[in-house]
């Protein structure tokens, strides 16, 4: 296993005393393309950023078991967590305006993100950078390599941030919200093209996301999050089969072109769901 | 009650809306759909008198606009926005956000309007002396609807209402709007890049693409799949391919 969770629990001090926003999450992750699916503030994006340790400052983590290949994240040095951000585990953030260096060439950022983890001289980073983005499909790479971040669409930025997390040519990615600030056609494109290099690779992918159906249709299976706990763990195929109230919530909510509603059932949240 | 007729909105040398034209009936809903840079966010600013530089005829209960509006138009057509953080002062208390409108429109008797324009959001009174911040995303955009309704318009403007919502809380918005609609006759206009939602409000749908309405069609048709543009196809497919997964 890459990746094995046990009891993990993330708090953050308040004048209120311990907020905990992760509950005792135990997941473990092999080659596999796994969703997190949850609301706000469910605790979705703490657990898988827990794997990194990259957390708010203030946050304080706790887990029984929390080891990447091996490697026990919470005892492990600040040297030892470098080697593994970005070089066997990268990130993908929602929106690429914000995580792109708007004054440098996407060529050179990627080029960047591939001499820090493999040595190689300027031109090898640069053919490189070139031909990661032709692996994301990129018509015109060239041209690409050589545009800023404000010449470039979202889902281009996107494919850039994509290529310049498969430099160091990472065992796990970790996708949080790829595709939020999408458009839908530009979404469906960029899940298949993440989906298309996690298997080509053998990687691990965790996609982070609201949206349920979305996530079902692109990871082998999906964990539900609520309140910072996992509430049911989901097969893809077995959406219309989810057992627990909140995940049918989720579900029923949606408006949906197939099946009209003139209201939209509303969610009932149960106190006993926190228990 | 709304006509709008051959619209064409120029940034410079680009034509971002080129030569839109649609109708809604009063008390009905019409909705706008595309992508990012369709133009379908011109349209709605073009129409609520937030861009002033645009050709075409517009009218709303028959009276023609003119680039500039006056205050009465400002009353009677109001604008819902997608992100209520934005569109809420920070330091101003739900209270004051409510009054503002009142005030604008020289409207008395604020402090039961705004009691029961919250009563009418499902907001619990403790809301009104809150600040922003101290509301859910859900919470502030029932105060930015509230905001809306202040100077009892006829017609609301929904940019992206629920699209930096929680699918939870997106479903409460969109009975809310229902809810209003039926209870005040009013008239939507929605933008919206969801389809599903576009389509569950409004009865007919606009569909944009570079510029240009490159279909209306009504929900049903739709729902059916009875579509003619390649792009509302494109839309549609990848609407219910989710919901079929």
């Amino acid at each position: 296993m890459l990746v094995e969770i046990e009891n993990l629990t993330v708090s953050f001090p308040t004048p209120q005393g311990m907020s905990h926003a992760v509950r005792g999450v135990s997941l473990t992750l092999g080659a596999e393309k796994m969703g997190i699916v949850g609301e706000s503030g469910s605790g979705k994006s703490l657990t898988a950023r827990s794997i990194l340790r990259l957390l708010p400052e203030n946050a304080r983590i706790a887990a029984d078991k929390l080891t990447f290949d091996g490697i026990d994240v919470l005892r492990a040095r600040e040297g030892a967590m470098r080697a593994i951000r970005g070089k066997r585990a990268g990130l993908i953030l929602q929106d690429p305006k914000y995580s792109l260096n708007p004054v440098m060439t996407a060529g050179e950022q990627i080029a960047e993100a591939w001499r820090t983890h493999r040595k190689g001289s300027r031109r090898e980073a640069l053919s490189a950078a070139v031909d990661l983005l032709a692996q994301v499909q990129i018509r015109d790479p060239r041209r690409v390599a050589e545009a800023y971040p404000h010449e470039l669409s979202g889902g281009m930025g996107q494919r850039v941030m994509i290529a310049m997390m498969l430099a160091p040519d990472p065992e796990m990615l970790i996708a949080d919200e790829p595709t939020s600030a999408l458009d839908a056609t530009v979404q469906a494109e960029i899940l298949r093209l993440l989906e298309d290099l996690v298997s080509r690779r053998g990687m691990a992918l965790i996609l982070i996301s609201h949206d349920l159906p979305l996530v079902s249709h692109f990871c082998d299976r999906v964990l539900v999050m609520y309140a910072g706990r996992i509430v049911e763990e989901l097969r893809a195929g077995d959406l219309t089969h989810a057992q627990h109230a909140y995940t049918r919530g989720l579900l029923d909510c949606l408006p949906t072109l197939s099946h009209p509603k003139p209201r939209l059932p509303v969610m009932v949240r149960d106190p006993a769901w926190l228990s | 009650m709304i006509t709008v007729d051959d619209l064409r909105v120029r940034f410079g040398e680009t034509e971002a809306v080129k030569g839109v034209s649609f109708a809604v009936p009063e008390g009905s809903s019409f909705g706008i759909v595309g992508e990012s840079g369709s133009g379908k966010s011109t349209v709605l600013r073009a129409l609520s008198g937030l861009n002033d530089d645009w050709t075409g005829r517009m009218t709303v209960k028959g009276q023609v606009l003119a680039p500039n509006r006056g205050k009465d138009f400002f009353r009677r057509v109001q604008m819902v926005f997608q992100d209520p953080y934005g569109s809420l002062h920070p330091r101003q208390t739900v209270d004051r956000a409510l009054s503002e409108p009142l005030l604008v429109h020289g409207i008395g008797d604020a402090d039961a309007r705004i009691a029961r324009a919250l009563a009418e959001v499902a907001l619990p009174p403790a809301a009104r002396f809150r600040y922003p911040h101290q509301l859910s995303g859900g919470q502030r955009q029932r105060v930015a609807i509230a905001r809306g309704l202040m100077a009892e318009p006829e017609v609301l403007l929904l940019d992206e209402p629920t699209s930096a919502l929680d699918v939870s809380v997106q479903a409460e918005v969109l009975n809310l709007l229902a809810d209003l609609q039926q209870r005040r006759g009013l008239t939507y206009v929605m933008v919206s890049h969801n389809l599903a939602v576009v389509a569950h409000l409004c009865p007919m749908i606009g569909v944009m693409q570079g510029g240009e309405m490159v279909e209306i069609l009504s929900g049903e048709d739709l729902r059916a799949g009875r579509t003619t543009h390649p792009h509302t196809t494109e839309l549609r497919a990848l609407s219910t391919e989710l919901e079929e997964a």
